[in-house]
């Protein structure tokens, strides 16, 4: 269980989000989205202690984390980052081995037990013929499934993800949101960013919303994903429809609604920053 | 991502097994024997040929304390000269290698040396300075290893005020290339300033690097900084692999990240000041044999240090060996690993594996 209270971070001293206050139940997925430029990275490099707090506390399992080392902290919370290159050519079965680092002794490596869990971690994803590529010559879909990979060898209680969706063409956005869907029915507690409001319909629990100049609002997705509350975030039309699929399931989705005459574009184009 | 696409990729499984079964037994073949065969080499080349069951009577008898069986000049040679500069060739190849490998994962470029940080230049001056005041061989080593540490001290204590704000790694690097170039141009005020009979040639030619003022009681010396230095690494080698990942990843997988990039530098400070204080400046080594050995064993930590330190060792001796029989004149050390490094690690890049993306 993660307990967030009255967080605020930044750089230096100067606060670039305040008063955040949230939480997230063991196996719940909550869906953190927000303008570029609201702080949602600085958010997250305050959860994973790469910055510290500039005040309020973060709570893992209703224990604070100041003073947690990084290798604790790392039991706790596994962090997958957007799907990026690594300056050398290791295996998927050494990066994802890699993630039980935080489980080893400071002069050891991981031994056959490590190999296994790493394995496991592949298995349970899926992508076990992965396992002998070279981790630099995978697409970007498959280099996001290695990293969620090696955050699983870490056997974290909390899994943070930063666009786990970006880069991601239509079917392979969907099919990861189903594999973290999956990851929460096992009991992972996920905490994700996105820049698609349908994604916090389609698979989370709770949502929280950063806006610019404005309180921070987290809570169950139909509290906090509203065509009010996305218009005051993005600062373009929204409205939240809602759809019966064939199948009988009723389903959320928001529809962005584009101003087509040229008085109001250009008007939008003068005030509304990019 | 599909799972369609990745059945047909594990598809040909079977044959890539036993051709990945050949490649290992060459890697093996190419690991254990390439040294092996540079180090008996390296025993009978020279001014005075020593045959190898010549040199095997002769360390024999030596071990048991028997009389000295061949002519009284070879086992000089033998045990005064040649085993000394041997032993000395491993043992600098093998550290400068292991500095340049640890560097190129902390700084997560393989472009880097195992002088980044300044310590080459220090050293360097150290020589050159002891030299303008006189103070003989044991006086050059000890200002070169001490001014060697401390320019990569100076550089960590600016790049720390430098990166308050972050980007730790980047400043580290730029403030390095700062104190190399100030240490270069205090060189240059040495020679400027030093007598140019005698002592200006000294300095250019220790400058130019060299293995042949080597003996026994350096590497009393040489030996035992070298276990120091290595040790660390050759331990926290696993990290270094997460640490390539860049700051934030290692943390996150639960590194120390200040602690491991601290003590990577303390180490490889050390292993280079020492190589550089006993055989002056040697470069390429740090560069090209983690190449190398990336090509050979893949880029895994766990088995490129030790490569890397064991494929330095075999390199530095096999251009040693070329150094003092290619001409009846000695080739200084610092100038062939540099012409023969370059035109062989252009052919690595153009025709081999890259070992980096």
């Amino acid at each position: 269980m993660l307990e967030i209270e009255n967080l605020s971070c930044g750089y230096g001293d100067k606060p670039v989000v305040k008063d955040v206050s949230f939480s997230v139940r063991a196996g719940e997925i909550m869906c953190l989205l927000g303008p570029n430029g609201a702080g949602k990275t600085t958010l997250f490099k305050t959860l994973l202690s790469f910055l510290k707090p500039l005040g309020g506390t973060v709570k893992i399992n209703g224990q604070s984390t100041a003073g947690w080392s990084r290798q604790v902290l790392a039991r706790a919370v596994g962090y997958v980052p957007q799907a990026h290159s690594a300056p050398f050519p290791f295996s998927v079965i050494d990066v994802v081995t890699m993630g039980r680092t935080a489980h080893l002794g400071l002069f050891a490596a991981p031994n056959s037990k490590d190999k296994s869990i790493a394995d496991e971690a592949l298995h349970s994803l899926q992508i076990d013929s992965l396992r002998n590529r070279i981790y630099t010559e995978l697409s970007g879909g498959e280099r996001q499934m290695v990293l969620i990979a090696r955050a699983l060898a870490q056997q974290p209680d909390i899994l943070i993800m930063d666009e786990p969706t970006s880069n991601l063409d239509f079917g392979n956005q969907i099919r990861m949101l189903e594999q973290i869907r999956l990851l929460s029915n096992r009991g992972m507690t996920v905490v994700m960013t996105s820049h698609f409001p349908d994604h916090a319909f389609l698979c989370s629990d709770r949502a929280a919303l950063l806006r610019r100049g404005l309180p921070f609002l987290a809570g169950s997705v139909k509290e906090v994903v509203t065509s009010g509350n996305l218009i005051s975030a993005y600062g373009i039309d929204v409205e939240v429809a809602e759809f019966t699929a064939a199948s009988g399931r009723k389903v959320k989705t928001c529809v962005p609604l584009m101003r087509t005459d040229n008085k109001s574009l250009k008007n939008v184009l003068n005030h509304g920053s990019p | 991502m599909n799972p369609k696409r990745k059945q047909t990729s594990a598809m040909p499984s079977q044959p890539a097994e036993s051709a990945g079964k050949h490649k290992r037994a060459f890697r093996i073949i190419l690991i254990t024997g390439l040294p092996i065969v540079v180090l008996l080499l390296s025993f009978s080349v020279g001014r005075y040929s020593v045959s190898l069951p010549q040199m095997a009577d002769i360390i024999r008898a030596h071990l048991l304390g028997l009389p000295d069986p061949g002519p009284a000049s070879i086992s000089i040679v033998l045990l005064h000269v040649r085993i000394p500069r041997i032993a000395a060739a491993l043992l600098v190849g093998g550290a400068l290698a292991a500095a340049g490998a640890s560097y190129q994962g902390l700084f997560r470029n393989p472009m880097v040396s195992p002088d980044i940080l300044g310590a080459s230049a220090g050293a360097g001056f150290g020589a050159a300075l002891a030299m303008l005041l006189s103070l003989g061989p044991a006086g050059i080593q000890l200002l070169s290893f001490l001014l060697g540490m401390g320019a990569v001290a100076l550089t960590y204590s600016i790049g720390s005020l430098v990166s308050r704000r972050g980007g730790a790694v980047l400043s580290l690097v730029l403030t390095g290339i700062v104190i190399s170039t100030v240490f270069s141009s205090f060189t240059s005020i040495i020679k400027l300033a030093a007598d140019p009979d005698n002592k200006l040639p000294a300095i250019t030619f220790w400058l130019m690097g060299g293995l042949s003022l080597v003996g026994l009681n350096d590497l009393a010396i040489l030996a035992p900084l070298v276990l120091i230095g290595l040790t660390p690494l050759l331990l926290l080698r696993w990290k270094l692999n997460v640490l390539s990942f860049g700051e934030e990843e290692a943390q996150a997988l639960g590194v120390n990240t200040t602690r491991i990039r601290i003590v990577t530098i303390i180490c490889s400070t050390l292993l280079t000041a020492t190589a550089v204080s006993v055989s002056g400046m040697i470069g390429w080594v740090g560069l090209i044999v983690p190449h190398l050995s990336r090509m050979v064993v893949g880029p895994n930590y766990k088995v490129l240090l030790p490569i890397s330190a064991l494929y330095g060792a075999s390199y530095l001796l096999l251009v040693d060996d070329i150094a003092r029989s290619a001409l009846t004149m000695e080739i200084p050390l610092g100038i062939l690993t540099a012409l023969i490094g370059a035109p062989f690690f252009i052919v690595l890049l153009i025709t081999g594996k890259r070992g980096w993306e």
